[in-house]
């Protein structure tokens, strides 16, 4: 069993199990501190191809041509990444591609950086307004469930699913000279 | 010397096989579907700059499958960040052909960057493309048949096409539809 200190940094772990049950094969994203563990995870696993990309919308356009190709990918994004993908969202809700996209947030509860909160603020909504169902985590022991049911409304029933890692679950950045 | 388009495609495209071919907006959706419809191209109408990104995701998917990106220069130019990630990823059932005329036809033929000359053969092979040309004339169009079916990717070909209004070629427009009809091709060849 998991301590309520193992639950607290081991999220990213809940988010790669239901990856590996739900069968994703491909995942696309920006090196993101908060999804740093989660990306370790999936670059160490052989049924994983990870595809490393210079701007958050290419991802988007990934996760459709592996539906095309019958391999389930998912995205993983810092917030103002969401921004980047907006035109390309398009493609999703054209052909009615699954996505599951999870959104580690900046612009919110303890950030530093106020060139953050312009987009931090918007994201949700940006979200909504492309398509996406859209659904918060708060604490670390709701990642499992929620994620796994986003992994689950995405690939069953074709539909865009964003899951919002919040920035008090992530903890602030920490800035170090 | 440049390509007539029309021309340069439906040659590329002859004896195409299982080939999967993903078409970029505008002009080069009108270009496939005037070389012949075919339920194994993904065609767009949209998604200006994912045209070489769709089809990483279905080369990676799809490894014993040849994959063929043919986006225009202007949706090259807004995915350009693609040829690095592709450069990473190394697919080698992997090309791009890029229908070059230096315009972007849909909004009035404006100069686009290549216009002025930028490259891009040398900015794929910059980015760890294992080939990359640029053709100009008819006679190439049977090495690149070649390199589209056989070449160890990723490879690039930019063929210079001449920027001429040529007549709209309309093919299917519902991405559910065009989406549905090529998983089930693919499927059940």
């Amino acid at each position: 069993m998991h301590s309520p200190a193992d639950i607290a940094t081991s999220w990213p772990d809940a988010i790669y199990a239901h990856f590996r049950r739900v069968g994703v094969r491909q995942v696309g994203y920006v090196p993101d501190a908060g999804h740093s563990r989660l990306i370790t995870l999936c670059q160490n696993d052989r049924q994983i191809t990870d595809v490393v990309l210079t701007t958050e919308e290419e991802g988007v356009a990934l996760v459709a041509g592996a539906a095309l190709g019958g391999q389930r990918a998912a995205l993983l994004m810092q917030s103002s990444g969401v921004g980047n993908c907006v035109n390309m969202f398009s493609l999703l809700r054209n052909c009615g591609f699954p996505c599951i996209a999870l959104v580690t947030m900046r612009g919110e509860f303890g950030e530093f950086n106020p060139w953050q909160v312009p987009m931090g603020t918007i994201t949700e909504a940006v979200l909504r307004l492309c398509g996406f169902l859209t659904y918060r985590v708060e604490s670390a022991d709701a990642v499992d469930e929620i994620v796994g049911a986003g992994c689950d409304m995405a690939f069953n029933g074709d539909l865009a699913i964003a899951v919002l890692l919040s920035q008090r679950l992530i903890g602030p950045k920490q800035w170090t000279r | 010397m440049m390509l007539d388009r029309r021309q340069f495609v439906q040659q590329l495209l002859v004896d195409r096989g299982d080939l999967l071919v993903v078409p970029g907006l505008g002009s080069a959706t009108y270009d496939i579907a005037a070389a012949g419809d075919h339920p194994l191209n993904f065609y767009l109408w949209g998604a200006m700059g994912g045209t070489t990104m769709i089809a990483l995701g279905l080369a990676l998917a799809r490894p014993e499958r040849r994959v063929v990106a043919i986006p225009g220069d202007g949706d090259m130019l807004m995915g350009l960040g693609s040829l690095a990630t592709i450069g990473v990823k190394q697919p080698t059932n992997f090309v791009v052909v890029v229908l070059d005329n230096a315009r972007y036809g849909e909004t009035g033929m404006q100069a686009s960057h290549t216009d002025a000359g930028v490259d891009f053969a040398a900015l794929a092979l910059a980015c760890r493309f294992r080939q990359a040309r640029t053709v100009t004339r008819i006679e190439q169009v049977a090495e690149v048949r070649q390199l589209l079916h056989a070449g160890e990717g990723p490879i690039l070909i930019n063929a210079k096409i001449k920027p001429e209004d040529v007549p709209r070629v309309l093919p299917l427009r519902d991405g559910h539809a065009i989406k549905q009809r090529f998983v089930a091709a693919l499927n059940a060849v």
